[in-house]
């Protein structure tokens, strides 16, 4: 059904929240592996709902979405907790930190919790943290409170987070909407950077098109999504 | 560890609302612990109130009354012993001992009671502890008084201070034998039972105060008895007592005598053994210690509510939190086992620290509870009621963790990651 470079791939994908009316429906969405994508979409075009869905937060009720080369439809819902806690990174709008962990647990918590992403780490949680601050510019914050820091230090943890343990696909959810144009190119440039490294596939969905540019290939919801259209 | 790392971190993250919640659970546990505590202490005061008595015989009647005026210095006998009644009962042949009482003297509220040099050499308390005389001797003479530790304390008397006797028990006796100056010879120490607030004298002085007054009234004038008439006498005459402690040649016979003495033809007598009697009386008496019981139990449930209460309004601010965690990964098991966790270690450090709050509370309020009350609570290890009550508390504050745990649970599924702030 996938082949060995397909990372997101849709088919007649519909979705609609329990008694309301159906907000996608996707005839066909291809992500390969190692890709940087650019998904873009105005609010309420159902970009949360479709990471939603790739992120198995969400079960598909008609068509297939492989993820990763997993049937996420056919998952129940701690496997699909596992698939995403194991193999994708998830920057979030809202960087979503614990208030009150410092940087360092903050930015270990996925490989925490997962045996499976930690197995992926070179050497201790410690260092693999460290590493991932250091790549990000915050290696002196470690110790801080995460309430204390900038906006911009924030959302610099929350990336450390996501790539921590290399997952295969990182999801970002408009995650530079808090940030001006100087810092957010800056921030697209770090994360570029370790995504490569990593080798990991990389899904940027955001609202502004000036980041396009930046992206080896860039989507509109509104023309995949038929709901919309 | 992660689990233990994160909960300690949100529970040190919300200072104030994790000390409020663990003081009242403390207090509620401390309240449980303390009342059976001071239940314990109570039971065991007042059993120890006699010891090594075999049996206390009075005049026909009830056992508790028994108990209660020869013992507990409350009410009034019916009727009396004769003198010779006494002393045949002492002389048998199955008797050790007897400590005579006569009672129904009062000096100032204080009981006055009129016994012999067996009552100095025989009385024992809490486990076999003998009555010592702190100052002074024992009474010899017929105006000879020793005072018990308490009384002696309240009034503020000394030895070789006058005292005089009230006939009856009021407290400012109208009729006063205040003819018949008694003097202090002797003070006891506090034995923290009701030795400690009567007055003692010799049988012969209790006679002697009512010389003259043998029909109930005071004498006619002309036939006042006074001091230096009764000191001239060779021998006063004791005609009757009250009750006697009776103690036996060997354990084995007191149930003989017992029966012996309860059906004696020759005078209507009531004996009773003091443990089987105090026992029965604690269990008429004992009803106040299920009722507290019962309202410390109650005082617990709320503490445990109170926490339940703020752990559930807690989530609503900690929905973000959650919706986090269960989108790196964290399964449903993870956050409910926070939560629990959470709970379970707030009520385990309010057990804790109730436990703390008995024993800190003792170790301040033990002398003056004793001084107070006479009431004698041991510091010691808890024992198996209080420690199930203990693990009660703690087992409860895990399961009412499950409530809201279940409850952020379905939140953070349902908010997912489409949490906003």
């Amino acid at each position: 059904m996938t082949d060995e470079a397909s990372c997101v791939q849709a088919r007649s994908l519909t979705f609609a929240y329990p008694g309301g009316p159906t907000v996608l429906d996707i005839p066909e969405l291809d992500v390969r592996s190692r890709e940087r994508v650019f998904l873009y979409g105005p609010s309420g075009s159902g970009k949360t709902t479709l990471l939603g869905l790739i992120a198995g937060v969400l079960r598909p009720p008609a068509g297939t979405l492989h993820v990763l080369g997993r049937d996420v439809g056919a998952l129940s819902s701690p496997a699909r907790d596992r698939l995403r806690a194991a193999h994708i990174g998830y920057v979030f709008q809202m960087f979503n930190l614990i208030p009150y962990l410092n940087v360092r647990d903050n930015i270990a918590l996925p490989v925490r919790i997962t045996a499976e992403r930690r197995r992926r780490l070179n050497g201790s949680v410690d260092e693999a943290v460290a590493d991932a601050a250091a790549h990000l510019g915050i290696e002196e914050l470690l110790d801080e409170r995460v309430t204390r820091l900038s906006v911009g230090q924030q959302q610099r943890v929350a990336a450390a987070r996501a790539i921590l343990g290399a997952p295969e696909l990182i999801v970002a959810d408009e995650p530079t909407s808090a940030l001006d144009m100087d810092r957010r190119h800056a921030f697209l440039e770090l994360l570029f950077r370790n995504v490569t490294e990593t080798g990991s596939t990389l899904l940027f969905v955001s609202h502004d098109l000036g980041l396009a540019e930046l992206f080896d290939r860039s989507l509109s919801l509104p023309e995949l999504n038929r709901v919309g259209a | 560890m992660l689990l233990l790392h994160l909960a300690r971190q949100s529970l040190a993250n919300r200072l104030l609302t994790t000390s409020l919640t663990v003081l009242s659970i403390a207090l509620s546990v401390a309240l449980l612990v303390g009342v059976e505590n001071v239940r314990t202490g109570m039971r065991e005061s007042f059993s120890n109130t006699v010891s090594g008595t075999d049996l206390i015989v009075g005049s026909r009647g009830g056992t508790i009354q028994l108990l209660l005026y020869a013992v507990f210095g409350m009410g009034s006998p019916v009727a009396n012993i004769p003198h010779e009644v006494w002393k045949e009962w002492d002389e048998h042949p199955a008797v050790a001992w007897t400590i005579p009482y006569s009672l129904g003297d009062s000096h100032r509220g204080f009981r006055v009671i009129g016994t012999n040099d067996s009552f100095y050499e025989r009385y024992r308390y809490r486990g076999g502890q003998p009555i010592a005389v702190a100052e002074g001797r024992p009474a010899s003479g017929v105006f000879d008084l020793v005072l018990g530790a308490e009384v002696a304390a309240r009034l503020g008397y000394g030895l070789g201070d006058r005292i005089a006797v009230t006939h009856g028990m009021s407290a400012v006796g109208f009729m006063n034998h205040d003819d018949m100056p008694f003097e202090v010879v002797g003070i006891l120490e506090r034995t923290l039972t009701p030795v400690d607030r009567a007055i003692y004298v010799t049988l012969e002085g209790i006679s002697a105060i009512h010389m003259g007054w043998e029909s109930g009234a005071p004498p006619m004038p002309g036939e006042e008895v006074d001091a230096e008439e009764v000191l001239a006498m060779d021998e006063i005459p004791v005609s009757q007592i009250t009750s006697f402690f009776l103690g036996a040649e060997s354990r084995a016979l007191t149930l003989q005598l017992q029966r012996d003495i309860s059906t004696s033809e020759e005078e209507p007598l009531t004996a009773v053994i003091p443990g089987v009697a105090l026992a029965e009386m604690w269990r008429g008496i004992g009803y106040a210690e299920d009722g507290l019981r019962v309202i410390s139990g109650f005082v617990v449930l709320v503490g445990i509510l109170g926490m339940l209460v703020s752990i559930y309004t807690s989530l609503d601010a900690r929905r973000r939190e959650m919706a986090i965690l269960r989108a790196l990964g964290a399964g449903p098991r993870r956050i409910v086992s926070l939560l629990v966790l959470e709970a379970g270690m707030l009520s385990a450090f309010g057990a804790a620290l109730g436990v703390g709050f008995v024993y800190a509370g003792l170790l301040l309020l033990q002398p003056w509870l004793e001084g107070r009350f006479g009431l004698q609570i041991p510091i010691r290890m808890l024992d198996d009621v209080q420690l199930l009550y203990v693990g009660a508390v703690v087992v409860l504050g895990f399961v009412a963790g499950l409530v809201p745990a279940v409850k952020a649970y379905r939140t953070a599924l349902h908010d997912g990651l489409s949490v906003r702030v």
